[in-house]
């Protein structure tokens, strides 16, 4: 009887002793890889930052950190940096931006661009703007989209607003209202340019560009373009390109080009290339891009890749990427092309909740190397000597 | 350090009472007259089988069944925190939707998301929650309970007079931390001397507001953080009220249940940077009419059931910064089932059930595709039952029809799902058996898996589950300083093969929903609980129970997480609980944990989540104030106060109180 009794109760410290013991949480530390990879000579550029979205409610917006000069590519470097700053960098980073020696990330869900310097990474200040965007900057100050423009005019339908920071006090100095869930801007000529999508009003999607006059910071005019706006960048002869996502079931996503009417300083939809694009980098003349859509009926995603001549405005290249890595990238998420170098960089966001990768590939479309990021690798900005 | 002090506090209590002088008595009468004891002898069970009932369920410091079902062995909980956070359970790492929960007999559904919020179901009324690995020993049931991979049965309160009485009537109020006010009133009459009614309901009223804390410290071993917080909008008000009828036949008997639960919940959401309060809110509406009868004819018996519920649920984001959402989902479930067994001897059984349900879903959004669904099962079972050697084999035919409003119907499913199950009693006496047992179990894909607007895939296949398990038991009853001792190991092998995962889809964040991951499950339970009565009315009840498993994603040799282990499936896991009982007062420890996790697929360092342990303790006392029954009852949850997370960024509470006074006429 008894020894049946020891031996129920010896098993109580065993389970003790197997099972291990809650330690103090550490500041999540900073993982370094190295790659192999040289500045350019007479290089401009030290290196880049990445920034990780993070699935939504994880709080895993990282940022990451290569530096040409040391080979060293630096894993979620923001928390080490900046140990004491509560749940660190934030819920899913939705773009970043480097003006003068500040460093920008715009953490969509935190609900706030995080300031910090562009050289050492420490943390600067935030500025609180709800359910923000994206940057750009123009003349000491920076502008971030915001999906929250003014508060209850309908409460169904809020449209999206840009907001106006002062870059030297981080405070948020005026705001004006533009069309429903703007995305990208670009900035050509005192006049800003602004991709609204409409997402959260699905099936009823957004289809204007808003113009926004800088002098006065008014909207005065959106032009129609297409439904479901997102990217909008400019090439080196001001000309915009904005692609539209479509409603993901009849209507298919479109790159559309925008530029001036001649002889007049307004934007008109100039063409729509019949080509699908989700995301774009402009090199020179050379516009990159991918798009991955979704078939219903094989059940898979169906990835592109390819070139536009910005000039002749025809796809020059159906694949970027030479030598066969695209088949190992599930989601491209990411592109950015090094000014100098002419480097494609691609980044896969795989499952979405796991780790991603950044992809560099040599202008000829060689991969040159390859690195394991945080989860969500999206937004690219190179850091300046 | 924590762990140390808690360690030696349940040395301390276990060893203590051990060395007193032994003696012999039974069991308290009064603490007897609380256990209803059922007609099943355990030692006769041929499936593994974990159960709580009377006196030591209501001593644990549980507030809803969901912490009840942290003393089993083989699950998991997913708990958010707080009185309204959403608990959930998995049994043996395959997954929250093959669990089945049966209440009363009738299985809850929720064809929504095939997965049932254990939080919303009060202990107030519950008198046993038993947990079965696969299915029921017993082949004489419904079709669907042959059905799921693990299955839990809660059972409430049968009512039990006194000589001479023709009415019990019980009240409680319990209170405590979170602003919690939590009364709950019981009726029982006696309507005849063969059918009784029993009325139960029940207010839980708290602001589910708890301090909780994030704290960093550098490498040095400097502060980087330390912060305390309040939980924001995590408030409940729910109401419960439900009546049992429950009548005698000759041979047979009959119960009727209606029950109602209404809620009103703040979701507190993760907790992020910047981010400390959030606007969603969820009012929940269950109802549901139920009925069974039983008869027992001789060689012949028979088990009827039907039951209708209705579920309507109502989400609504209040977030000034997110996109409004406001919609309501309305449920609504038939179901009718058919048992039959007849024993050509009485070591020979023959079952077939037929089943069939009936489910629909409404939502008032954008593209939704009003699905409503025709399951039918179709059962037949053997049990055979000779003096050493048990046996029991069944088979289940389950055929789903689809329609969709508008659209073209996905094609019918149909599956088969054996088991096998077998006992072995090598010595001459029946304390101590070997088991084994072979399993398929499957669970269709949800409405939510199909039709969900943009994400759902109305092509997915049912997600299917084998399961392998060898085990012993030891069991043993008798008097003396060792009253009562059992111990049982199984080890087990569990694949789950086209798991319906999330898969990313075109551009931005966008899912469909595929028959993609495989996960391969290994593990061993081990539980233990012993008695001892070291001295006239004093019992000392220890109970123990240790899990490992090591579930692991074996879908694709190319993922960055191949063969890691499952998010929130933790190696270790345990709980002991040590109870001593002396007269009318009875003291209770508690201690669970659970080991280190991993909150994502890929087991690194980013994804690391530590293990939490916590000591909860109560004390308790009886009194009799002439024909009044008293007790009084004192709790502390997190004696020490840990600050932990189950789900990344839903913390926890830190140390909690709990008070309940309960009057018995």
């Amino acid at each position: 009887m008894k020894t049946q009794l020891y031996l129920t109760l010896t098993f109580l410290p065993i389970l003790l002793c197997i099972t291990s013991c809650r330690d103090d949480e550490l500041v999540v530390p900073t993982e370094y890889d190295i790659i192999p990879e040289n500045p350019a000579e007479n290089t401009e550029i030290r290196g880049f930052y990445l920034v990780n979205e993070g699935n939504m409610g994880s709080n895993k917006c990282t940022l990451d950190y290569f530096d040409y000069f040391t080979g060293l590519y630096a894993r979620n470097f923001y928390a080490e940096r900046n140990p004491n700053v509560i749940k660190e960098l934030g819920d899913v980073g939705n773009d970043i931006g480097i003006y003068g020696s500040k460093l920008y990330v715009v953490v969509n869900c935190s609900h706030k661009v995080e300031v910090m310097d562009a050289r050492t990474g420490i943390r600067l200040g935030q500025v609180d703007i709800p359910n923000c965007r994206y940057t750009r900057f123009y003349r000491g100050k920076a502008y971030v989209s915001s999906y929250v423009g003014p508060v209850l005019i309908d409460p169904q339908a809020p449209k999206g607003a840009v907001y106006e920071v002062d870059t030297l006090s981080l405070s948020v100095t005026a705001k004006v209202t533009v069309g429903y869930q703007p995305e990208e801007m670009e900035i050509v000529d005192d006049y800003m340019y602004v991709a609204n999508s409409g997402g959260y009003r699905a099936p009823n999607y957004d289809n204007t560009v808003s113009v926004i006059q800088m002098i006065d910071f008014k909207q005065v005019q959106q032009i129609p373009v297409g439904i479901n706006l997102h990217r909008l960048k400019k090439d080196r002869h001001g000309k915009l390109w904005v692609n539209s996502r479509g409603d993901y079931m009849s209507r298919p996503s479109r790159l559309h080009v925008l530029e001036k009417k001649k002889g007049y300083n307004q934007m008109i939809v100039a063409d729509t290339i019949p080509i699908a694009c989700s995301n774009m980098a402009i090199h020179g003349d050379s516009l990159y891009y991918y798009a991955t859509e979704w078939n219903n009926f094989t059940a898979s995603n169906t990835i592109s890749y390819g070139i536009i001549n910005v000039n002749t405005r025809q796809v020059v290249s159906t694949n970027f990427i030479t030598d066969g890595t695209e088949k190992e990238i599930a989601i491209p998420y990411g592109i950015a092309i090094h000014p100098e170098t002419g480097d494609i960089f691609v980044t896969d966001a795989k499952n979405y909740v796991s780790s991603g990768t950044l992809y560099c590939f040599d202008i000829k479309g060689h991969k040159k190397w390859s690195v394991r990021t945080g989860d969500i690798p999206a937004h690219i900005t190179f850091l300046p000597l | 350090m924590e762990r140390g002090l808690s360690f030696l506090f349940l040395l301390a209590i276990s060893v203590g009472p051990i060395h007193s002088a032994p003696s012999t008595d039974t069991l308290d009468t009064i603490k007897l007259k609380e256990v209803v004891v059922e007609a099943v002898n355990p030692n006769r069970e041929v499936i593994p089988t974990q159960q709580l009932e009377g006196e030591e369920l209501r001593r644990l410091n549980s507030n809803s069944v969901a912490d009840a079902l942290r003393y089993f062995s083989g699950v998991q909980i997913k708990d958010y925190g707080g009185v309204g956070g959403i608990k959930t359970v998995n049994i043996r790492s395959m997954g929250t939707n093959h669990t089945g929960v049966i209440y009363d007999g009738a299985e809850l559904g929720n064809a929504q998301n095939g997965q049932i919020d254990l939080g919303q179901f009060s202990l107030d009324n519950i008198e046993a929650i038993s947990l079965h690995n696969g299915q029921k020993s017993q082949i004489l049931q419904p079709a669907r309970d042959f059905g799921s991979a693990g299955t839990i049965y809660l059972r409430t309160k049968t009512p039990h007079f006194n000589e001479g009485r023709n009415y019990n009537l019980r009240g409680t109020l319990r209170f405590g931390s979170f602003d919690l006010l939590n009364p709950s009133a019981l009726l029982e009459l006696k309507l005849s001397e063969r059918t009784n009614l029993s009325l139960s309901t029940e207010l839980v009223n708290s602001s589910g507001k708890y301090k909780f804390r994030y704290r960093r410290v550098n490498p040095a071993g400097e502060i980087a953080y330390d912060t305390t917080a309040v939980r924001q909008n995590g408030d409940i008000n729910a109401t419960r009220i439900e009546m049992n009828v429950n009548g005698m036949l000759n041979n047979g008997e009959w119960h009727f249940k209606a029950y109602n639960y209404n809620s009103e919940r703040g979701v507190p959401g993760a907790i992020v940077n910047n981010v400390w309060r959030r606007g969603e809110r969820i009012w929940d509406t269950n109802s549901f009419l139920q009925a069974n009868f039983t008869k027992n004819s001789g060689i012949y018996s028979t088990l009827n059931t039907a039951k209708y519920s209705f579920y309507r649920t109502h989400y609504v984001n209040n977030d000034d910064k997110q996109i409004k959402i406001d919609n309501i989902y309305r449920q609504r479930e038939f179901y009718l089932s058919s048992a039959h067994e007849v024993s050509p001897s009485n070591w020979c059984h023959l079952s077939a059930s037929y089943d069939f349900i009936w489910n629909t879903l409404n939502a008032d959004m954008y593209g939704f595709a009003k699905p409503d669904r025709y399951t039918n099962l179709m059962s037949v079972a053997l049990a055979l039952d000779w003096q050493r050697i048990k046996l029991q084999a069944s088979g289940l035919m389950t055929f789903v029809h689809d329609r969709l409003k508008g659209q073209q119907s996905p094609a019918d499913k149909h599956v088969f799902t054996p088991a096998v199950y077998t006992s072995f009693f090598p010595f001459s006496s029946s304390d101590f058996s070997v088991r084994a047992f072979y399993k398929r179990s499957y669970r269709m894909p949800t409405f939510n898996d199909l039709y969900y607007a943009d994400m759902g895939n109305s092509k997915l296949a049912p997600e299917r589950v084998a399961q392998y398990n060898v085990g012993v038991l030891y069991n043993r009853t008798g008097r003396g300083f060792v009253s009562a001792t059992r111990i049982s190991i199984d080890a087990y092998y569990n694949k789950v093969h086209d798991k319906i995962v999330a898969y990313p889809k075109g551009q931005q964040f966008r899912w469909t929903m595929l028959n993609l991951g495989v996960v391969e499950i290994k593990g061993v339970d081990i539980s233990a609980n012993v008695t001892v009565n070291p001295y006239n009315d004093l019992y000392v009840t220890a109970r123990a129970q240790y899990t490992y498993q090591q579930a692991i994603d074996i879908t694709n040799p190319a993922d960055n997480y191949y063969r890691d282990q499952i998010p929130y499936i933790p190696h270790h896991s345990g709980s002991a609980v040590i109870n001593v009982v002396w007269g009318d007062w009875n003291l209770n420890y508690s201690y669970i944990y659970v080991g280190e996790r991993y909150n994502q697929q890929e087991n690194i360092r980013y994804n690391y989540t530590q293990p939490w342990y916590t000591s909860d303790i109560s004390a308790s006392r009886s009194l009799h104030i002439g024909q009044v029954g008293l007790r009084l009852l004192a709790e502390v949850n997190n004696l020490f106060s840990q600050d932990y997370d189950v789900i990344l960024n839903y913390p926890m509470p830190k140390r909690n109180y709990r008070f309940a006074i309960t009057i018995e006429l």
